[in-house]
């Protein structure tokens, strides 16, 4: 049993680190390997599911990295492999990677299996593992194209961002250790003792709310669109942002525990998915609009986690993972083939490439919440626990879910408008277009476009009461039947608003298009005063510090020559003084030796003379 | 067993350094990667047969100068085994690098094996003048390689600084342990006997005198801040096979110290003292960090980021001189850490600086903006930098992960501040090391103007130096019992000898 749930994440893992670092010899069968590779991921984590293995093994003093495949996670590593899937397949059959198959099926397997560490561990190490190799990974695949340098600044400034936001869980981990729970199992920290139980609360939801692009991180989200698009397929649904709202799910516990992080978080969630939602709306760049609704959706699952709807954030999570992927390999496609992703550049795609266009119009009445398609199901379940936290929440989720319609219809009406006459002067703006879309892409798209379709079936009775009994979360409030009826009616309001005004853009507020202001933001209050104060303290080394050694230095041999010019000048001068004198002394007792009788006889006599002249005077 | 893994490399060089001119230049290398390697056998044997839980190994005691209290002691446990196997892998990698050395090869390789030696000497050493003596000579050994081998005058200029500035370092460690000596009834250097007396509990003012001298002195090794500046231009003028050294297994001597000589000799100064040595860590962390971030020459970056690296382990071993409101598990997990990280520095600060060497032997220059685009003509040079940037930025799966992660957890439940502030410096760390892979290996091509046509990849000698030390780092990583089943025993000891 333990070695499936290893063998669940090695799979992954290992197959991709053998493909980055190979790949390059075998180049034509790279695509096939990868895909075989999330073949038997896929099958591994539906026994998995099936089975709930759980392994550990020992990692620090008294702390133990731990896999565990439950309800939550069984639900997770299922669609996490899926849509992996999914997306290799697609990207197989993409053209024009340019010979780099083995860097691109590498890092998206090691993407995907670092999210598969991420939700079956157990313990807060092993998590903070996969949650910060998946950072790494998507570094590095969002920053694919890294002969462009704006690409590489964009992978910097989300890898940045989230690393920075990834700190929470650092402290999460010293504090859960300060507050008594030494095994730093997850199942443990609502157990931490207070006042470290807020620490490990608030740093979870720091986190969380980074990865997860949601207010005031959601900038990343936008710069992650330099990706190829694959890439953004599985960044944005079900792996690197859902790491977050999983995270919160995981840890609803812990957020009810510590009194303040519940109401907060739903709120966060709320918020963000009402703003991003408007973003989304004021966007002129498929993708871009994506990226927004991306935060936005995520943020119904943040509030699901805040409410206390555990089943219901993850149902949001599956379906919105399904309907996600699908809408950006649909991009993709348009953007392959067509060489832009501007909607109005887009007009008439949807009826170019009809089966394209099929599976976007499928992901994009979902996204727009529109019944009986799966968000439309799962969001309810999200507001029927929001409800009961407040009229407040309610209220903001109902409109985010009005806004969602939104900005999904306003895509839709620009690929289904008529092919105008001069439709290829728009294209190839930001690529060359390929002009075709290979039919291995279509399958991926179908498969995706009716999962998004279809999954509201856990919201029927029957199926939903399995999934609580499985997932483990059967107290969860169900929406009475009046809240299905009146989102349907205002996603449909909604829908039917914004396929009217077409491309009359809808009056938001200011500063949405440029998401807020937040990555500018970021870089006045962040960013730039901390690389001036880097240049300063740089400054400061060198001149101060170092100066003050040289300084020293200086002095020493400053003293040094003080120390020449007094012995110079005055202890050898002294001697030489003795020695002048001593000299000179010896040169006058020379004199008298002239070595003539006669005047020794009259020395002498003179000798005599004054030693008689001292007895007689000292007498 | 143990005096023979000291000497070896002596023993080598002593063998070599008679012929007269009569090998080829490869033969004095091979000569010295045959000896490194044999050295680093015997030292896997030795690990193998390690009792983790038994204290001292392979002790060995010999009578040297009786009439002070000096004798030849040595042994390992483990502290100090994970740096003497780190200490002769590093000298491997160096050997099998410097095949490409062509300058005065004979001098050059017995210089190192002496430093081999010295080196090895000082993680084994048991007697404080024993490791004194170790402690200047490697100041010696390590002037000859950066004034003999490194970058012209500048270099020579360096290597004076850095010889001038450590040995007053040295001297003040040397008044430490004489003032240990005095204290001591019978008066003795041997670090067991000291440990086990405890000579300087209950007497707090000599005993924080002579605590400043060893903290004084090891903290210009380390180095932290604010004595660090002898670094940057002792690594930026050092040879690259010279700066792996300096930074691998040199500035571990002084992290080393602390672990091995402050804080069980003087625990209840230690204790005392404690906060001092956790400002001053994490002062380093961030100031480090910083400055390493505002930095145009690769080297010199990453000079400065050793500083930072440092600066955990002070904080670490300053926090688990803390007892109120942590228990035995968060200090042993902060020791633990703290050696870990000693050891992930040296594997990953040792191939980052071979690295910019193979850099330098290309392009001619250490300076970023010289450089952009080169995962183009050389991308194994750009794979292995930036697989060692992350790894010594701290992503999981290597090394640096498992360090730091113990660090920050181990020190947090006393430090909470300044551990949420060095938190920071993993942030900064990650933005300097992206800035210079983006500056340099990413975006279009473009090479000094001095190069000429032709910038070749990774040859075979530096792939096969530099890999094995990523290599091991991601085995750490991912699978660190191996590593911390030896650390943590002697962690857990030296935190009781601290809480005594």
């Amino acid at each position: 049993m333990s070695a499936l749930a290893w063998a669940l994440i090695v799979t992954p893992l290992g197959a991709g680190a053998l493909l980055g670092l190979t790949g390059h010899r075998f180049e034509r069968r790279v695509p096939g390997l990868g895909v075989a590779a999330a073949v038997v991921t896929l099958g591994l984590a539906v026994v998995a599911a099936v089975m709930r293995p759980e392994a550990s093994s020992p990692l620090f003093a008294g702390i133990r990295a731990g896999l565990e495949v439950d309800g939550l996670s069984a639900v997770l590593v299922v669609t996490v492999a899926a849509v992996t899937l999914a997306v290799l397949a697609f990207s197989a059959g993409e053209l024009g990677r340019g010979g780099n198959g083995g860097r691109f099926f590498g890092l998206m397997l090691v993407f995907a299996g670092a999210m598969l560490v991420t939700v079956t561990a157990t313990t807060l190490p092993l998590l903070l593992m996969g949650w910060e190799v998946m950072g790494a990974a998507s570094w590095a695949l969002i920053g694919f194209w890294w002969h462009e340098p704006a690409r590489v600044r964009a992978a910097d400034t989300a890898f940045l961002t989230t690393r920075t936001a990834d700190l929470g869980l650092y402290l999460a981990a010293g504090a859960a250790l300060a507050g008594g729970v030494g095994s730093l199992s997850l199942d443990a920290l609502p157990g931490a003792a207070s006042p470290w139980l807020h620490l490990v609360g608030a740093g979870v939801v720091l986190a969380a709310l980074g990865k997860s692009a949601q207010l005031p991180f959601s900038f990343w989200l936008s710069r992650a669109m330099e990706g190829p698009s694959p890439v953004s397929a599985l960044l944005h649904s079900a792996t690197m942002v859902a790491a977050g709202a999983y995270l919160l799910l995981r840890l609803e516990p812990l957020l009810v525990a510590t009194g303040w992080a519940g109401p907060f978080v739903a709120w966060a969630g709320a918020i963000t998915a009402l703003a991003l939602g408007l973003v989304a709306v004021a966007q002129s760049d498929l993708k871009q609009l994506l990226a927004a609704s991306t935060a936005a959706q995520i943020g119904f699952m943040v509030l699901a986690a805040g409410s206390g709807a555990v089943v219901g954030g993850a149902l949001h999570l599956v379906a919105h993972a399904a309907t996600k992927a699908g809408l950006f390999l649909a991009a993709g496609a348009w953007l392959t083939a067509l060489g832009t992703k501007q909607l109005p550049a887009l007009r008439g795609a949807a009826r170019t490439y009809p089966v394209v266009g099929a599976a976007f119009t499928a992901g994009a009445l979902a996204l727009a919440g529109l019944p009986p398609l799966s968000l439309w199901v799962t969001k309810d379940e999200v507001l029927a626990a929001a409800i009961e936290r407040g009229p407040g929440l309610y209220a903001i989720g109902l409109v985010a879910a009005a806004v969602s319609a939104l900005y999904s219809v306003k895509a839709l009406w620009y690929v289904w408008r008529a092919l105008p006459a001069n439709a290829s002067d728009a294209y190839d703006r930001e690529k060359q277009g390929t002009r075709r879309i290979s039919p291995a892409m279509a399958p991926p798209l179908l498969v995706l476009s009716f999962a998004a379709a279809t999954l509201g079936v856990f919201g029927l009775p029957g199926p939903s009461a399995w999934l609580r009994a499985a997932a483990g979360g059967a107290d969860e409030p169900a929406p009475r039947l009046w809240e299905p009826a009146l989102s349907a009616g205002v996603a449909l309001a909604a829908a039917g608003l914004a396929w009217w005004r077409g491309d009359r853009a809808v009056p938001v507020p200011a500063g949405s298009r440029r998401w807020l202001g937040l990555e500018q933001a970021a870089y006045a209050l962040v960013a730039r005063p901390v690389t001036a104060l880097a240049r300063l303290l740089a400054v400061f080394d060198d001149r101060v510090v170092d100066g003050a050694v040289r300084q020293v230095a200086r002095g020493g041999v400053a003293a040094a020559r003080l120390a020449r010019r007094a012995d110079d000048g005055g202890i050898d001068a002294a001697v030489r003084a003795v020695a002048i004198a001593a000299r000179r002394l010896g040169r006058r007792a020379r004199r008298p030796q002239t070595g003539l009788l006669h005047q020794y006889y009259a020395q002498v006599a003179i000798g005599f003379a004054v030693l008689l002249l001292l007895v007689l005077v000292l007498r | 067993m143990l005096t023979v893994v000291v000497f070896l490399p002596l023993l080598a060089c002593a063998v070599l350094l008679p012929v007269r001119r009569r090998l080829h230049d490869r033969a004095y290398s091979w000569a010295w990667i045959a000896t490194s390697a044999a050295d680093l056998a015997l030292v896997i044997v030795l690990w193998a047969g390690l009792d983790a839980g038994g204290g001292l190994q392979y002790e060995q005691r010999a009578r040297w100068i009786p009439g002070a209290g000096v004798s030849y002691h040595v042994g390992v446990d483990g502290l100090s085994l994970p740096l003497v196997a780190l200490t002769c892998l590093l000298f491997l990698a160096v050997a099998v690098y410097s095949l490409r050395e062509r300058r005065r090869i004979r001098s050059y390789v017995c210089l190192f094996l002496f430093l081999q030696t010295v080196c090895l000497g000082l993680f084994v050493a048991l007697d404080l003048i024993l490791f004194f003596v170790f402690f200047d000579l490697s100041i010696v050994g390590m002037f000859f390689v950066i004034a003999g081998w490194g970058h012209g005058e500048q270099g020579r200029a360096a290597a004076l600084k850095f010889f001038l500035y450590t040995f007053i370092g040295s001297l003040a460690l040397l008044l430490g342990f004489i003032g240990l000596y005095l204290a001591a009834f019978p008066h003795t250097f041997d670090m067991v006997e000291l440990a086990r007396a405890d000579p300087l509990a209950g007497r707090g003012t000599y005993a924080a005198l002579v605590l400043l001298a060893i903290g004084a002195g090891l903290a210009v090794k380390t180095p932290t801040v604010p004595f660090h500046t002898w670094l940057p231009p002792a690594h930026t003028d050092a040879p690259a096979a010279g700066s792996a050294i300096l930074a691998g297994v040199l500035l571990k001597m002084g992290t080393y110290g602390f672990v091995r000589i402050a804080m069980p000799l003087l625990p209840a100064g230690w204790r005392a003292h404690a906060l001092v040595f956790i400002v001053v860590g994490v002062v380093s962390v961030v100031y480090g960090a910083l400055v390493a971030l505002a930095q145009t020459n690769f080297k010199r970056m990453i000079a400065y980021t050793s500083v930072n690296h440092m600066g955990y382990v002070i904080l670490a071993v300053g926090a688990a001189g803390v007892l109120a409101g942590t228990d035995v598990q968060a200090r042993s997990l902060a020791v633990t850490g703290a050696v870990t990280q000693m050891v992930s520095h040296g594997l990953l600060t040792g191939a980052l600086f071979l690295l910019t060497g193979a850099l330098h032997d290309r392009g001619g220059t250490y300076e970023m903006d010289a450089y952009s685009g080169l995962a183009s003509p050389t991308p194994k040079l750009a794979a292995a930098t930036a697989v060692a940037a992350f790894a010594s930025l701290g992503i999981p799966g290597f090394s640096g992960f498992v360090a730091e992660f113990q660090v920050f957890t181990g020190s947090l439940a006393s430090q909470a501040v300044a551990t949420a502030i060095a938190l920071t410096g993993i942030v900064i760390t990650a933005a300097l090391f992206l800035r210079a892979l983006r500056r340099m290996f990413l975006g279009p091509v473009r090479l000094p103007p001095a190069v000429g046509g032709e910038f070749r990849d990774l040859a075979a000698t530096e792939s096969f130096s530099i890999v094995p030390l990523l290599g091991l780092s991601l085995l750490i990583g991912i699978a660190p019992r191996f590593l911390l089943d030896v650390i943590e025993p002697a962690g857990r000891t030296l935190v009781e000898l601290v809480a005594r």
